[in-house]
């Protein structure tokens, strides 16, 4: 059950592997988690992040083999984790999503389906399956990552950042959708921040690392912001960002 | 499905709400699957509540039975103390004793063994009640510190996981009037009020100390001592507690209680205090529950809602109060009442919180980043002290803190495996602090 201050003792992570999910399960391990299990493609890399999970506190721990490129996986896997857990799950994870490097894809519709498909179809799918289950506990909480890339898409990124929107609108309204039920639903959106996703890329301003996002995120589960921005700052610099004309957009969006 | 949340208004939770009105109908329910106990909603975190669960408002058992001469009295584990002083004082008998709060059901009171501003005198809720009657999984108790003593203490205190009170014959106190005669000391800092407390409280039956924890430096911990005993008879007989005439209506905005408006509020309360006053009548509702005089006041701490802390420490380990004073207006984390009380010994029950020694008590808004940690390092100083956190209060404990603050939770376990086999019982704290099978 999770605490006063939003601490969970269970939690499920889709996206298990990545960076910043694996920071955000450092701290609440740390804090009140038992039981983690984590959904996601890579099993050495799972096997690291859940030997980490209990290295940080967790009792136990378990795996879910899973590959976000098929939506049709994405029921059974949310259906696995859930059971994995045993019991009542006090927060969901989501943070599934590809980025790569777009200029060597973006001519490729097989590639274009691909990437709606990892960064909003099939998060929506695992959703779906995941809120209905919350409701029938009566409880629990989920945290979408998206990106602040959602807010206002980049040319050299709309296929990730306009994926990353979809989710991003689509799941605001499923967070009013929970209003009342005791479920609560909270969007995380990061500005750049320094992971394996996205190595090799141009570092944007106000970059951080995992465990800068991870402590906005345990900050955000005790004042159940509905969105979690990290650094906060960039609320207010995106509130101007997206009103930008599209011709200075374009300028400063490649800086 | 309802929305429930505990006094804090944190955690909140979803669950399907009856109120049986028959024993027999209780019997069922149990019979049917896992569900939780609920009465007025008093205790701060998630005791009264079951996620997905079932939970059963007991608050339709009310009924009062006729007072007799010792003043024993036979009620319904819905009835609350407000409901039972509205009869009684007029016949001149009070509660023997009283949360801060009249709005607590008789089942919440001994579930929780609550404790007054008697407890060095009188003990704690538990000690005044002369039977029960339980309704358990494996049947129905009539219990008494000496029909099934075990079951009897691990009710008490045992956070309605032992089964579901129906009925308690509750033994009053005979007062004459409806006023109680309070003395107030004013002391600049925390060591002059516990010295005095020690001193003098033997000579009182009600004390407790108000300590500002906002004041920073040579002026930490200075406080407001009131203590008083029932005043004898006047020129009327004595009249029920009036019910509170202000409410907060809506949830104020996070935010109202900040350090700044904390910091402002209790200064204005040390003020407001005479320095030294003697035998100053007030009625028993000022002296005993002013916070009742506003309805819904837990409504100011916005929709993050709040914790109460409230530990014990044995008489030797005062230092600890001071410590928890200090760290707390170090950290810059504001308290807007800080209760300060002294403890006489503890009873038999096994989770009772209270034992001999300093309790305090510290009301904290939710939202503050160290809040967490400051209260778990807390956990620390008290856990080493010896001493316990009130588990009516507790919305943040982790289970290895618990099972190390109970030393005997290992023998309510047992008792309660009798009466519970299946884990029928249960609740969102038990769930979180592993307190049953899980």
């Amino acid at each position: 059950m999770e605490n006063a201050f939003g601490q969970p003792q269970s939690v499920v992570v889709l996206g298990g592997t990545s960076d910043i999910a694996r920071a955000i399960v450092r701290k609440l391990c740390a804090a009140r988690a038992e039981v983690v299990v984590l959904a996601g493609r890579d099993p050495r890399r799972l096997a690291e992040a859940a030997r980490e999970a209990e290295e940080y506190g967790a009792t136990r721990t378990e795996v879910v083999e899973v590959d976000a490129g098929d939506p049709a996986s994405a029921g059974p896997a949310v259906a696995a984790a859930f059971d994995a857990v045993g019991g009542p799950v006090d927060l969901v994870i989501v943070a599934v999503g590809a980025l790569g490097d777009q200029s060597t894809f973006e001519d490729d519709p097989a590639e274009a389906a691909r990437m709606i498909t990892v960064n909003m179809t099939w998060p929506v799918v695992a959703l779906t399956a995941v809120r209905t289950r919350l409701l029938a506990q009566g409880h629990g909480r989920i945290l979408v990552l998206t990106s602040v890339a959602a807010v206002r898409v980049r040319r050299s990124m709309y296929l990730y950042a306009g994926a990353k929107a979809g989710l991003d609108r689509l799941c605001q309204g499923m967070s009013d959708s929970l209003a009342g039920t005791g479920v609560r639903l909270q969007l995380v959106r990061p500005g750049f921040v320094r992971t394996k996703m996205t190595s090799g890329q141009k570092e944007a301003p106000f970059t951080t690392g995992p465990n800068e996002v991870a402590e906005y995120v345990v900050r955000g589960l005790s004042t159940n912001a509905p969105v979690i921005w990290s650094p906060p700052v960039l609320r207010y610099l995106f509130m101007v960002v997206r009103h930008l004309p599209a011709a200075l957009w374009r300028r400063v969006a490649d800086l | 499905m309802t929305r429930l949340s505990g006094w804090g208004r944190t955690p909140a939770a979803n669950a399907s709400v009856v109120a049986p009105s028959s024993e027999d109908e209780l019997a069922e329910l149990l019979a049917r699957g896992p569900l939780c106990a609920r009465g007025l909603g008093r205790s701060y975190g998630d005791a009264a509540q079951l996620a997905g669960g079932t939970v059963v408002d007991l608050t339709g058992l009310d009924e009062i039975g006729p007072i007799d001469e010792s003043g024993a009295v036979t009620l319904g584990a819905g009835a609350s103390i407000d409901d039972l002083l509205a009869l009684s004082l007029p016949q001149g008998w009070f509660v023997p004793v009283t949360p801060g709060t009249r709005q607590v059901t008789m089942g919440g009171a001994l579930a929780a063994d609550v404790h007054g501003k008697n407890h060095h005198r009188d003990g704690s809720f538990a000690t005044h009640v002369e039977s029960l009657r339980l309704v358990t999984p494996q049947g129905v108790f009539d219990l008494s510190t000496e029909v099934d003593p075990d079951l009897f203490w691990a009710t008490a205190g045992g956070m309605g996981l032992t089964g579901i009170v129906t009925r308690v014959r509750l033994r009053l106190l005979r007062v004459e009037s409806d006023v109680v005669l309070v003395d107030t000391d004013r002391f600049d800092d925390l060591d002059a009020v516990m010295a005095a407390m020690v001193e003098g409280d033997e000579r009182y039956r009600y004390s407790v100390a108000w300590v500002d924890c906002t004041a920073r430096g040579a002026r930490t911990g200075r406080a407001v001592l009131t203590r008083g005993d029932h005043a004898p008879a006047g020129a009327r007989a004595p009249r029920a507690p009036r019910p509170g005439r202000l409410g907060v209506p809506i949830v104020a905005p996070s935010g109202l209680l900040n350090p700044l408006s904390v910091r402002a509020f209790n200064e204005a309360w040390f003020r407001r205090a005479p320095r030294h006053a003697r035998e100053v009548p007030h009625s028993l509702g000022s002296f005993f529950h002013p916070l009742d005089g506003v309805a819904d006041w837990n409504r100011l701490y916005g929709p993050r809602g709040f914790v109460q802390y409230q530990f014990v420490v044995p008489d030797a380990a005062g230092e600890t109060v001071r410590l928890a004073v200090e760290r707390l207006a170090r950290s810059g984390l504001v308290s807007f009442l800080a209760v300060l009380k002294r403890f006489g010994p503890g009873d038999p029950a096994p989770l009772s919180f209270p034992m001999a020694g300093w309790t305090l008590a510290l009301d904290l808004p939710v939202g503050a980043a160290s809040l967490p940690e400051e209260l778990d390092a807390l956990d620390e100083l008290v856990i080493g002290a010896g001493g316990r956190v009130y588990l009516a209060k507790d919305a943040r404990l982790a289970p290895a803190t618990v099972a190390a603050m109970y030393p005997r939770l290992e023998e309510w376990r047992a008792v309660r495996e009798r009466v519970d086999p299946d884990g029928v019982l249960v609740s969102d704290l038990a769930r979180r602090l592993h307190l049953v099978g899980r």
